[in-house]
């Protein structure tokens, strides 16, 4: 039964992992890099909420969808700023700017509040429940919820939209999307603007999660989330998915089995392991070079 | 005479698509062919397969009688094909000199530590490459531009220095993708007596793709028409120019 | 051409020699106070490893985070050897830089072998698996510390440990092996059609950069009183990553200047401490974003050991 609880603990903490996969994986797919700013704008989007909830007074919801759209303008004005005027120009330029931007958001945030950790207020039920011996908090039911619920409508955007086709059409090919009338750059600000957006959920499930934030929490979630998008394949929405789920549970099952010193560096592990066996990870496509 | 290299029932998928498929082809020491067709006909794919860039999904290919399907691209240079490409792949922040050098590396060899102990083996072996590499370089006249970063050289000396570069790794079959794009007739004539040239001078057989046909007329002995990735037609040139299919399938839509 | 080599070779030696004598004498005539000698060591230091970073991600193309990881291999390797087995300091030194060379082809090997931004994830991963195995073993005294370790290093070590750092550099960059080390950055694929045998050559690149720090990591540990694993977290990679970068990818000179000013320029202005790391920031995405604008271009021109041409003739 403690078997069955750690997996569903994985399953939770996972489920945020994912949501950060997500947004590696679709900036990856459509602008054909890695954000690795990424961590540090869902630090950001726990101070968002943070500062609407204790500062503000905002009620939680109102609080949570300022962050998201704080972070998702974030997300988007990072892309123009900083990575659009490198487009085209090298990857190893697009990658300096990027942990540039990452370590500017780090700083900036610890000149604002310090470097001590900030109180999140409880937004989410305390508590637990037993299920026919299973012992279930709340907050792992209510983010297991709440992120089925934003995959369920990522890929509904993705697949039966048209801006979701757009989307699809510049991660194939950029090139044939421009010539068919797709506007590539507001397309790959689009991906920006969603990955992060997704992200900030994920940083209030982070605050609500730990209840204590600071302005080094973006890293670690961070990394942990982009071993899980190359582990599901990176440029792949499900495989981050099932990449995120997968790298919750292992992470789980070494706190409990193993040990919690180790239980980065066993998820650093599978990282060095997936790159050993099949470095184009669970759903990715091995993708030549065109020569 | 005997086969240089010799590709048979060579073929590639991607996904479901056929890029090439059935291609069966020989090439003799010396010899100089050229390969058309419409594109997308698979002409650049075949390079890509010839040198190790895609993995053939059947068939066999054989250099010398050795087979390259197992080879990776840095070995089947080394083994003796080179090659240029169609968009312009020069190292380009090196210089002009730098770039034929780099094509001379295996070539010439000296340690690792005899270069950092700065032993006689690496002035002597430096000394080697600066000369070959100049040599190369005045094959095609760019000996005055050897200093100069190849991205700052105009076009058609960029092609140029792209096939000094192929040469300088040894070849015993060079393949020239789209040698004369971008050019007007005058540097193409040029280039012509080039390729006529470095035949002769280096002793190699060179397949090339190319969509003047001026030039692969004027140049090649044999032809090979490609179409969705089949062989339509091989011969000289006169037999692929009156090959009432080969006038349909390309010729007769081009002009 | 050989003699005009030998020549360059006896000049470079010289160029060398000079500003070695200048500051021992300065130094023991006291005009240096032991302040100024300490911020000198660290320069020294940070030369090391700018210098070897910039081999492998200034000449090869490879981003990497890892380097205080490296470092810190080398500085526990040596420390260790030196407090409970009592070897000799450049013994130590150099055993600590082969242990940081061996655990970059670990690493290394499985990475390099893709292309792409692999490399980066897993170097700062493995930084921070390095710093969480110093912090859980006994023989690292943990986060407490490790105390204990002869004050071995001097100035003439460390200068000698830069000097020879960036001749091997600098000679490798210049020989057939180094052409092939950049064509890799300039073009993989057309470098792997030119013959270059690419990942034996990355990770030959990642290796020697990897082994340097090892030896930076050694000399800063016989330096310091307490060797702490914080020193080595994922900043102290970026710090020099940022000297490498300010100084010009590709440019040994530079980032030379750069180490020597990001040294001096922290250590007298404390106040500046807490602005450090923005300022930092600012400077990676400035020094990426004016390389390709027409200003950057401009600027480039104005200062000669920025440019190409400058930086082949001042070595």
């Amino acid at each position: 039964m403690d078997f069955i609880n750690q997996i569903i603990n994985g399953l939770s903490t996972g489920s945020m992992y994912a949501l950060v996969a997500i947004g590696y994986t679709m900036v990856y797919g459509i602008g054909k890099m890695i954000n690795f700013a990424h961590g540090e704008i869902i630090m950001a989007s726990s101070y968002f909420a943070l500062v609407g909830i204790s500062s503000l007074g905002l009620p939680p919801v109102a609080a949570i969808a300022l962050s998201v759209v704080l972070t998702a303008a974030l997300g988007v004005i990072t892309e123009k700023v900083a990575y659009k005027p490198l487009r085209g120009k090298g990857s190893l330029e697009v990658l300096i700017t990027a942990i540039g931007v990452s370590y500017l958001l780090q700083n900036v945030f610890y000149l604002i509040f310090t470097s001590s950790g900030k109180t999140f207020p409880d937004i989410m039920p305390q508590g637990s429940f037993h299920l026919g011996g299973l012992h279930i908090t709340y907050i792992t039911l209510i983010t297991l919820i709440i992120s089925g619920v934003c995959t369920g409508v990522l890929l509904f955007f993705i697949h039966k939209t048209k801006m979701g086709k757009a989307m699809r059409a510049v991660s194939e090919d950029a090139g044939a999307a421009q010539l068919m009338g797709i506007n590539v750059s507001s397309t790959i600000s689009l991906a920006f603007a969603i990955g992060s957006g997704l992200g900030a959920v994920a940083g209030v499930i982070y605050g609500a999660k730990f209840s204590l934030i600071n302005p080094y929490i973006g890293a670690m979630l961070g990394i942990k989330a982009f071993i899980a998008a190359v582990l599901g394949g990176i440029g792949s929405i499900p495989g981050a998915m099932v990449g995120g789920l997968m790298i919750g549970v292992a992470e789980s099952l070494t706190i409990s089995y193993i040990s919690s010193d180790f239980s980065d560096a066993i998820v650093f592990g599978i990282l060095i392991l997936i790159l050993l066996i099949k470095p184009a990870g669970l759903f990715g496509k091995n993708v030549r070079e065109k020569v | 005479m005997k086969p240089l290299l010799k590709t048979s029932g060579l073929g590639i998928q991607f996904g479901g698509l056929k890029a090439v498929d059935e291609f069966n082809f020989e090439i003799g020491e010396g010899q100089l062919f050229g390969l058309i067709g419409p594109n997308g006909a698979g002409k650049t794919t075949i390079f890509n397969l010839l040198t190790g860039v895609y993995k053939p999904t059947s068939g066999k290919i054989l250099l010398d009688g050795v087979s390259l399907n197992k080879k990776s691209p840095t070995q089947i240079t080394q083994m003796g094909i080179a090659r240029t490409f169609q968009n312009i792949r020069l190292f380009k922040e090196m210089s002009v000199i730098d770039n034929v050098k780099v094509g001379l590396h295996h070539s010439h060899e000296y340690s690792l530590l005899s270069s950092i102990l700065h032993l006689p083996s690496y002035f002597k072996g430096e000394e080697k490459m600066d000369q070959k590499a100049r040599e190369l370089l005045s094959v095609f006249g760019l000996e005055e531009f050897a200093d100069v970063k190849a991205s700052n050289l105009p076009y058609g000396k960029q092609r140029q220095l792209e096939i000094a570069r192929a040469l300088a790794t040894s070849p015993k079959l060079l393949l020239l993708d789209e040698p004369a794009a971008g050019m007007n007739p005058t540097e193409t004539a040029e280039l012509m007596e080039t390729i006529a040239l470095i035949r002769k001078k280096f002793d190699i057989s060179i397949l090339l793709i190319e969509h003047d046909m001026k030039l692969v007329m004027g140049i090649c002995e044999k032809i090979c028409v490609l179409n969705f990735g089949t062989v339509l037609a091989f011969g000289s040139p006169d037999e692929i120019r009156n090959n009432p299919e080969v006038v349909a399938a390309y010729l007769g839509s081009e002009e | 051409m050989k003699k005009k080599l030998v020549k360059s070779l006896i000049l470079a030696l010289l160029m060398a020699a000079i500003p070695y004598i200048v500051l021992t004498l300065l130094m023991s005539l006291g005009i240096l106070n032991s302040f100024w000698s300490g911020i000198i060591m660290l320069c020294g230091i940070n030369i090391v490893l700018a210098v070897s970073l910039n081999l492998a991600t200034g000449y090869l193309g490879q981003l990497t985070l890892g380097h205080a990881g490296f470092m810190a291999v080398g500085a526990y390797v040596s420390a260790i050897l030196s407090i409970y087995y009592q070897w000799p300091f450049l013994l130590t030194l150099l055993i600590g830089a082969l242990a940081a060379a061996l655990i970059g082809i670990v690493v290394g090997v499985p990475s390099l072998r893709l292309k792409g931004d692999y490399l980066c994830i897993i170097t700062l991963a493995f930084n921070e698996i390095i710093r969480v195995i110093i912090v859980n073993l006994k023989i690292t005294n943990g986060s407490r510390g490790l105390i204990g370790t002869p004050h071995e290093t001097n100035f003439t070590f460390v200068y000698l440990i830069a000097a020879l750092t960036i001749f091997v550099v600098y000679s490798i960059v210049h020989s057939r092996h180094g052409r092939a080390i950049i064509s890799v950055k300039e073009d993989e694929t057309a470098s792997e059609l030119s013959g270059i045998n690419i990942t034996y050559y990355k990770i030959l690149a990642f290796v020697i950069s990897a082994f340097f720090a090892g030896a930076a990591g050694a000399l800063y540990s016989h330096y310091i009183p307490v060797l702490v694993p914080k020193y080595f977290d994922y900043n102290k990679s970026v710090e020099i990553l940022v000297m490498v970068v300010l100084g010009g990818m590709g440019s040994l000179p530079g980032s030379i200047i750069a180490a020597i000013a990001l040294t001096v320029v922290p250590s007298l202005l404390i106040s500046f401490s807490n602005y450090r790391m923005l300022i930092y920031a600012i400077v990676l995405i400035a020094a990426m974003l004016l390389k390709h604008s027409d200003a950057g271009i401009a600027l480039k021109r104005m200062i000669p050991f920025l440019n190409k041409k400058g930086k082949e003739e001042s070595l």
